[in-house]
């Protein structure tokens, strides 16, 4: 299984916000476990979906020079359940973003309803724990991340 | 701005119960925020994104806690304990804060305790005049 939470980007402004999407479908196998006979995208799978989307937009707000690594969930409040079918608009907005850090609110919805708010902190972790060091390679945004921005959001159009 | 330390203090709390997941009255003047509040390093900056939206103002982050840039210079720090020149250091960059009780042992670990919601206070009230 790759793990990517969200399938593609429809809007991207660089260092301000992006939408992504998220079709849920029942061959996701984790959601016949998740609970027999009642299938819902657990609610952790969200809030990473929400990192994903939120984190590539900080990340290419530094050109991916920053290893950016999800540091605090600030707010996670879910309103309703996903279930397979639902088409999920993930949409994040860059609320601060320092040489350290991002912080970004976001909403998780299903057509009209509201489904989550779920507000991050990032670190970009070469600006942090100082001394520490970590490999040189930007392990956070790997290949796979970046595929799936360029493909889509070169068709999203860059506003 | 007119703001006096009241109001400040009001807003500050305000923005550490919402940083920390902390109670109301648990935020006061003398609270330590790692030892009382249980800040993590990560949570200084997110209280710097917050106070900069609560009050309008720019806070570069070794402004407010620079203990991060003494820590890592040995001829700042020895044996775990500041030296004079990193005591004169921290005291030059931290202005808002009364740093004579720290002073007579200035153990690293105990750095921490001066970082209290009062020394938040002061700092901003010193940002707002200036701005």
């Amino acid at each position: 299984m790759r793990w990517i939470w969200i399938d593609k980007f429809i809007e991207f402004k660089t260092g301000v916000s992006a939408v992504a999407v998220k079709n849920v479908t029942l061959a996701e196998e984790h959601l016949h476990d998740h609970f027999p006979g009642y299938p819902v995208m657990p609610e952790s799978l969200c809030i990473e979906a929400m990192a994903q989307t939120a984190g590539i937009l900080v990340g290419e707000a530094k050109n991916f020079e920053e290893k950016v690594i999800l540091a605090k969930i600030k707010k996670a409040v879910f309103h309703d359940c996903i279930r397979p079918g639902d088409s999920l608009r993930l949409s994040a907005k860059i609320e601060s973003i320092a040489d350290e850090a991002a912080s970004t609110t976001g909403t998780i919805t299903c057509g009209d309803k509201l489904i989550a708010e779920i507000d991050l902190m990032f670190s970009h972790i070469d600006q942090n724990l100082a001394g520490k060091e970590f490999p040189e390679d930007n392990f956070v945004f790997t290949d796979m991340f970046k595929s799936l921005l360029q493909g889509s959001v070169l068709k999203a159009g860059n506003g | 701005m007119t703001m006096n330390r009241e109001q400040v203090l009001g807003q500050v709390q305000g923005v550490l119960v919402d940083a920390l997941g902390v109670d109301d009255d648990e935020v006061k003047p003398e609270s330590t925020l790692m030892g009382d509040l249980g800040a993590e390093s990560i949570d200084f900056l997110d209280i710097v994104f917050r106070l900069e939206k609560a009050f309008g103002i720019k806070i570069p982050r070794e402004e407010l806690f620079p203990a991060e840039t003494l820590m890592n210079n040995p001829e700042f720090v020895n044996n775990g304990k500041l030296t004079e020149k990193g005591l004169a250091e921290l005291q030059s960059k931290m202005p808002h804060t009364d740093t004579t009780e720290f002073a007579k042992n200035p153990d690293m670990s105990k750095l921490g305790d001066l970082f209290t919601v009062g020394m938040i206070v002061n700092f901003v009230q010193s940002k707002l005049k200036a701005a």
